[in-house]
């Protein structure tokens, strides 16, 4: 009788051990595998390698800021002159930016301004830069989530 | 008995591991944080308004009260802003579609919160609260009247005040037309085009601040707390509701849908339920009413509208103008994007949507759960399965948002 009371809260305790495994497991890790939150990349043809970070402090969600990218030669040398084409959006809602991102200022050293960005959900949201300059045209996207 | 302690200790410890990551209110700590996020506690302090230097001035809010209510600026003596924002009722109408001099073709939208907005009317055809205030006294069918109307109007009951708030009013005024302006009449928009640049300039610098003091006051109308404020707030704190602070069990249900399955927090965000943008929803048009395209239509107007933050009556450098600069102009998501309102206080306030399209929160649960094709653009929303008692539960959630 008391091996069988010990056999059933042992078979409890297991069950309850696996449940207890398989939630933690589940409540802590995120339920998909993330993106690759990388802020610094190559473009996606190799002709340039990216940086960006935002200008004052993390986004905050609905808030107007401004980012700094810093564009360089695969060798490290910092790129000037470029033109930007900026865009991005929402991946799992699969619609753009709420704002119009441009660059307004070169800041030195392959560094640049970009203003108006605005993320106005909280989620999975990508920044995507088309880079032309004069080794040619190449893009990349970064990905943030808020 | 040495023997069985640790089975009992593994058994403890598991359902301890299972059960850590729910409360008693059965929120995970991501929903809790969400939750915490949507609190009104959580709202951050109203940011000034560098466009309208008179924004915190307490002589121009009060001017701009009195003119909120004063039926006298209208064309016909009988409409008021707070004709259509009444102020009983959240600041709006309970129509369908607001009612001036005439029958507009949108609903008429709450006030509370307001100057938080970066763009205003359901379509974001105005870029502040002082010039978004200009246009329905100019709307043949809202108050009907014109710029120099107003102006004369203004020198006649409010002169000494408007001196002494803003500037001189514009020397010769008593000498122009008694009503002229850019959409009144085809006489009235005659005699306009007849007055001089510095006149209409004058008259517009008049216009513009009558705006600028029907502003100052709507940033005094602010959201109350509601019962859903006094559970998040109890969240927030790391403690569990109860009595008055709990939401029943069907709220509960409707709260974790609604920001969780029913996807509603995605648009309807933070403490005042909105994510301040414009989306297309598939919101069916109105029979009867002219085509609607919502904010596609508008890019222009916007634009151009010489009260805009890049227009000369604007107060403050240029810096603050970063949302119009940099606001979407032509992306194919435009058409007939609508902005998100906030959801707070939404019970109180059918009917519902853009022109008032559905009359009870049922219908606006149901449209979002079946997702029907926009009838031009693309709908952002996708279909939910949601059961009968499911939609109960997010109706019975949106009316813990009054109170």
């Amino acid at each position: 009788m008391a091996s069988t009371l010990r056999l059933i809260v042992g078979a409890v305790g297991l069950v309850a051990l696996a449940i207890g495994f398989l939630a933690a497991v589940y409540l802590t890790a995120p339920v998909a595998p993330g993106p690759d939150l990388a802020r610094s990349k190559s473009t996606s043809k190799g002709l340039y390698s990216l940086s960006i970070a935002p200008e004052a402090g993390e986004p905050q969600q609905g808030q107007m800021h401004a980012w700094v990218i810093t564009v360089k030669t695969r060798q490290g040398a910092p790129v000037e002159d470029v033109r930007f084409a900026v865009g991005g959006g929402m991946p799992k809602h699969s619609h753009g930016l709420p704002t119009n991102p441009e660059a307004t200022a070169y800041l030195g050293e392959g560094r640049y301004r970009i203003e108006g960005v605005k993320f106005s959900m909280p989620g999975w949201w990508q920044l995507k830069f088309g880079i032309t300059a004069a080794a040619g045209a190449d893009e990349a996207i970064f990905n943030l989530v808020l | 008995m040495a023997r069985r302690l640790p089975k009992y200790l593994i058994a403890a410890a598991a359902l301890a591991v299972l059960l850590a990551g729910c409360s008693d209110s059965g929120l995970t700590d991501t929903e809790r944080r969400t939750v915490a996020s949507m609190s009104l506690s959580a709202l951050p302090p109203l940011p000034p308004d560098p466009t309208n230097r008179f924004a915190e001035n307490p002589g121009a809010a009060a001017l701009g009260a009195t003119l909120f209510f004063d039926t006298g600026m209208s064309r016909d003596g009988n409409v008021a802003c707070g004709t259509c924002h009444k102020i009983d009722r959240q600041f709006q109408d309970d129509l369908p579609r607001g009612v001036g001099v005439g029958v507009t073709n949108r609903r008429t939208m709450p006030l509370a919160g307001v100057a938080r907005d970066p763009f205003f009317f359901w379509d974001g055809r105005r870029d502040s609260l002082w010039a978004q205030a200009l246009v329905p006294l100019e709307n043949p069918v809202e108050h009907a009247g014109t710029r120099t109307a107003y102006a004369h109007y203004i020198k006649r009951r409010f002169g000494e005040r408007y001196e002494r708030i803003f500037r001189p009013l514009p020397a010769g005024l008593d000498a122009l037309p008694a009503s002229a302006g850019p959409f009144g009449t085809p006489a009235e928009q005659a005699a306009w085009k007849a007055m001089t640049e510095e006149q209409r300039s004058g008259v517009d610098q008049v216009f513009a601040d009558v705006g600028k003091a029907i502003a100052a006051f709507e940033r005094s109308l602010v959201h109350g707390k509601t019962r859903f404020d006094r559970f998040a707030d109890v969240i927030a704190e790391g403690r569990e509701p109860s009595g008055e602070t709990a939401l029943t069990d069907e709220e509960m249900h409707g709260l974790r849908l609604f920001i969780g399955k029913a996807n509603c927090s995605t648009c309807h965000t933070g403490p005042r339920f909105t994510d301040n943008h414009f989306h297309n929803t598939g919101v069916p048009p109105v029979p009867g009413l002219p085509a609607d395209l919502g904010r596609v239509a508008v890019v222009d107007e916007v634009l151009g509208d010489p009260f805009n933050c890049i227009g000369r009556f604007r107060d403050g450098g240029e810096e603050a103008c970063g949302e119009l600069r940099f606001m979407q102009k032509t992306s194919p998501e435009l058409v007939r994007a609508y902005k998100t309102p906030s959801l707070r206080g939404v019970a109180d306030r059918a009917p519902y949507m853009h022109a008032g399209q559905f009359s009870t929160l049922e219908q606006v649960v149901s449209h979002y759960a079946t997702a029907p094709k926009a009838v031009e653009g693309e709908s952002e929303i996708h279909p939910v399965a949601l059961s009968d008692r499911q939609r109960a539960a997010l109706v019975a959630f949106l009316k813990t948002l009054s109170e």
